[in-house]
């Protein structure tokens, strides 16, 4: 089947139940998405279907179709970053950094949703998202740096 | 990598040395024959260095030798070296140390040994010595403790200072301009004349020149990089997904691996069926390891699939089946011959017990999971000379030595390739991961395998915190706490670890009792001992290791005391406090959370300080009781290091380590059931999340007489802080973790 990653179209041939997240990672070597948990508690497996954050270890690859794919790396890149990695790097959130790709995802989604989102959303929304290190204070400055960068822009 | 390696090893003799072009420099004057001979350290063996500074006529390259698990070791430790070679921050690139006995860690020792982390009298200075030179001889280079900035302050500071002189001398001969008149700026020599030598320039003539040995420090006070807020070196790639870890590696050839090992831990498997597994896709065989199996497929997601479809049967505990067993064990140890230690005893317990209305009180703490982001994984290669593994490791020496026992090859053919850690907390201290990937590597010589734990198999075998209980037994007098008999009874995980590293551990545990033995209180009478449990399940450092369970003990039960004296808990640990720094950070977070100030109704504020690794941590914890729940308002913490060396990372891993303690004091635990840990993921064992993280207010202070990490020591408090607020808002004392079992948190 084919499926379409950061406007890429790769051919792929699995299981129509694989787990999106390990076509990814191991089929198509794209590793910005991380494993934490399979079952949806983490948040490290975050990309876009389509614009929306969903967990891509709960997204059979059956199930994306035609729906445009976008991991960390086609958000921005170290030369071209999106608003919420450039906020990310402004407000020095990551320590081990592992949980950060998701919660970029989640953020950004939610920011392309919801440009002004209140401190209550965010903190539902962003919930679903851990972090070991304990990042979140610096999270939330992030995103509310983020939010107003993107209302500018 | 390999070429800078076989120097560490073998030829590194000089203290500089040709590398691949270039020159490397090493920390051989660290000798400082000026200072107290005790403090000198390097015997002629010991001077085979290992460079931290490579200079090649493409770059600078500073060697991090530490582990990077998320605590910023690798900045802190290149802006040590940065500062002193005038580097611009970024000038560099940044490796990390390979496993060499020449990166031994000096500040681990530190606390191994009965003194009050206060206490820096000659006598204490020279056994803390000793017991480092041990640590030296051992060649340990292990990334824990909070020991990474203690171990780097000098050391590192004085590698980039001889490069600098070196490289002086080097450009004095090439110019013929006397040392004297030289500077060095942004990674380049200066002549008087304002010409430039740049370093990668000069980096032949140093290699061809001796190392400088007398240097002299930076002033503080010229300090460009040190203290001041910069941009950790990781930022860019962590926030782009462009960090790779451990589990990101791949290898042309290699296959994916996942384990299935008894989840009663150390028990056997007695027989299994793999015959489902082996049919289904991309599988291509099933092999034994200890104590379980492994499956290799051509994918994770395949190996994981087919672990699964493995059926086996597994053999028993050698520990309790159930809670009940571990907790009766740990009950039962408050006896004389479980005595660990008596580290403590002011005044005269017992005749003041006798004399007094004895308050009593009986305190628990869980087993409870390391459970870093990121799972084990390691990927190895082994041919019939040779073993590689990539993983990260916070004792790569004992690593490498697993892998060579297992391979049956001679440790100088296995190479151990440190990679970024997706989080640790302690958990990567363990070897299960290495020794079955080796394992596996070796039943499949040349091809390279990677084993990657399910986050379920990562919990089974977490090696949690120790399981522990106190007995308090106290009095009151005249409105003031004046007798206390603080009885701790843990299993101790520095024996459990060290058994599984095949070393012994000589004399008490002092983790059983760290952060309450040491306490800095004079209180009248004062006793603290420590009763050793006999080993239960295996348990392992977590982050703050003996201090997150004994702090916890007696600071909440400190709060107990001082609320039957009808004291101010602040004010009467105030009183109590003997020691000045430790004085000033009480009275920080006094100000800070302008205690004493009415907070409103159901609502409540907490106190404790807890001292581990050396460094005094106070933290003021508010919370709300709502209809909903208890919830975390507010916490300020103070806390002093002696030094900061970088104040965005102290600010970060204090927050951190704040959130570490309360959520799992929150919510946390491994209880076993027919021998297994019940937790299998995370909706298990939750830990804080997003919307429950209070306001975090630190404030870092530079008191005390020794620099020290920051890592670990702003949990202990966390705990007992909440506690005490919950009472102050809601009347109920908690005296076991996690509090989730007897309160709803919002």
């Amino acid at each position: 089947m084919q499926i379409i990653v950061n406007g890429t179209a790769h051919e792929v041939d699995v299981e129509d139940d694989m787990p999106l997240l390990w076509v990814l990672r191991d089929e198509l070597g794209i590793t910005g998405v991380k494993y934490g948990c399979g079952i949806a508690q983490c948040g490290a497996c975050t990309v876009h279907l389509d614009g929306q954050a969903v967990r891509s270890c709960q997204v059979d690859i059956s199930d994306v179709g035609n729906q445009e794919v976008t991991t960390i790396e086609g958000l921005g890149t170290p030369e071209a970053l999106h608003a919420v990695q450039a906020a990310w790097i402004k407000h020095q959130v990551a320590q081990c950094g592992y949980c950060q790709s998701g919660q970029i995802m989640q953020a950004a989604s939610m920011l392309d949703l919801n440009p002004e989102p209140t401190d209550e959303e965010i903190d539902v929304i962003m919930s679903g998202n851990l972090c070991r290190c304990g990042t979140y204070p610096r999270i939330r400055e992030a995103i509310r740096s983020a939010a107003a960068t993107l209302r500018e822009a | 990598m390999g070429r800078l390696r076989t120097i560490g090893r073998r030829s590194f003799l000089i203290g500089s040395a040709a590398v691949m072009g270039g020159v490397a420099f090493g920390t051989y004057t660290v000798q400082r024959p000026h200072e107290n001979p005790l403090l000198g350290d390097l015997k002629p063996g010991e001077a085979a260095l290992t460079p931290f500074v490579k200079i090649t006529g493409d770059g600078i390259i500073l060697i991090a030798p530490h582990v990077e698990l998320g605590q910023g070791v690798h900045s802190m430790q290149t802006l040590l070296i940065a500062e002193e070679m005038d580097l611009d921050w970024g000038q560099f690139s940044v490796e990390p140390g390979e496993p060499a006995p020449a990166y031994y860690n000096t500040a681990l020792s530190e606390d191994i040994l009965p003194f009050m982390p206060t206490n820096n009298s000659f006598q204490v200075e020279t056994a803390r010595n000793a017991a480092g030179s041990l640590v030296k001889v051992l060649g340990v280079q292990a990334t824990g403790g909070s020991s990474a900035t203690p171990d780097s302050y000098e050391k590192l500071r004085v590698a980039g200072a001889v490069a600098r002189e070196t490289l002086k001398k080097a450009a004095s001969r090439r110019s013929g301009v006397h040392v004297h008149q030289l500077k060095t700026a942004h990674g380049a020599v200066q002549l008087p004349d304002g010409t430039e030598i740049r370093y990668t320039e000069l980096a032949a003539d140093a290699a061809a020149i001796k190392p400088v040995h007398l240097v002299h420090l930076r002033d503080p006070a010229d300090w460009r990089l040190i203290g001041k807020p910069l941009e950790r070196l990781d930022i860019v790639a962590k926030s782009t997904g462009t960090q790779d870890y451990g589990i990101d590696l791949r290898l042309d050839g290699m296959v994916h691996a996942a384990v299935k090992v008894n989840p009663r831990q150390g028990g056997g498997l007695n027989s299994y069926d793999a015959s489902a597994a082996e049919k289904m896709r991309g599988v291509s065989k099933v092999l034994p390891v200890t104590g379980g199996i492994a499956v290799i497929a051509d994918n994770t997601w395949r190996a994981f699939q087919a672990a699964d479809a493995v059926d086996c049967d597994w053999g028993p505990a050698p520990y309790p089946a159930e809670m009940d067993g571990h907790w009766q064990a740990v009950a039962e140890s408050f006896t004389p011959d479980r005595l660990d230690s008596e580290w403590r005893h002011d005044g005269d317990v017992d005749a003041a017990l006798e004399q007094a209305d004895v308050i009593e009180a009986e305190y628990r703490a869980p087993y409870v999971a390391h459970a870093p982001l990121e799972p084990l994984s390691a990927l190895v290669l082994v041919t019939d000379t040779h073993a590689d593994i990539w993983v990260s490791h916070q004792l790569p020496r004992f690593a490498e030595e697993k892998v060579a026992a297992i391979a049956g090859i001679e440790i100088e053919n296995v190479r151990l390739h440190n990679q970024f850690g997706g989080g640790s907390f302690g958990h990567r201290l363990e070897f299960d991961n290495v020794i079955l990937g080796t394992e596996i590597a070796v039943q499949m010589k040349h091809t390279p395998v990677k084993l990657t734990y399910s986050r379920e198999e990562d919990f089974a075998h977490d090696y949690p915190r120790q399981i522990g209980m106190s007995r308090s037994r106290g009095a009151v007098k005249d409105g003031h706490v004046d007798t206390w008999d603080l009885a701790i009874a843990t299993v101790s995980a520095a024996t459990s670890q060290a058994g599984r590293l095949g070393q012994p551990v000589p004399g008490p545990d002092g983790q059983i009792v760290a952060g309450a033995w040491n306490m800095s209180y004079d209180v009248p009478n004062l006793r603290v001992t420590a009763y050793r449990v006999p080993e239960l399940a295996p348990t392992s450092s977590w982050r703050s290791v003996g201090a997150s369970t004994a702090g916890f003990f007696a600071e909440a039960f400190l709060d107990e005391l001082i609320h039957a004296a009808g004291a101010d808990p602040m004010e009467e640990r105030l009183r109590l406090v003997n020691h000045p720094a430790t004085r000033k950070v009480l009275e920080a977070v006094a100000e800070m959370s302008n205690w004493g100030s009415d907070l409103g109704e159901n609502r409540g504020r907490g106190l404790a300080m807890v001292d581990s690794f050396g460094v005094p941590v106070a933290e003021v914890v508010e919370v709300t009781n709502t209809d909903a729940g208890l919830r975390i308002d507010k916490v300020f913490v103070a806390a002093d290091v002696g030094r900061i060396i970088d104040p965005v990372n102290f600010d970060n891993q204090v927050k951190g380590a704040v959130i570490w303690g309360l959520g799992h004091a929150m919510n946390c635990e491994i209880t076993f059931a027919d021998g297994m840990a019940e937790q299998s993921n995370y909706h298990a064992h939750e830990a804080m999340r997003l919307y429950q993280c209070p306001e975090i207010e630190v404030r870092g202070l530079e008191n005390a007489h020794k620099i020290r990490g920051i890592g670990e020591p702003p949990v202990p408090p966390a705990a007992p802080a909440l506690a005490n607020a919950i009472f102050a808002a809601t009347g109920l004392r908690l005296r076991e973790m996690p509090f989730n079992k007897f309160i709803d948190f919002v």
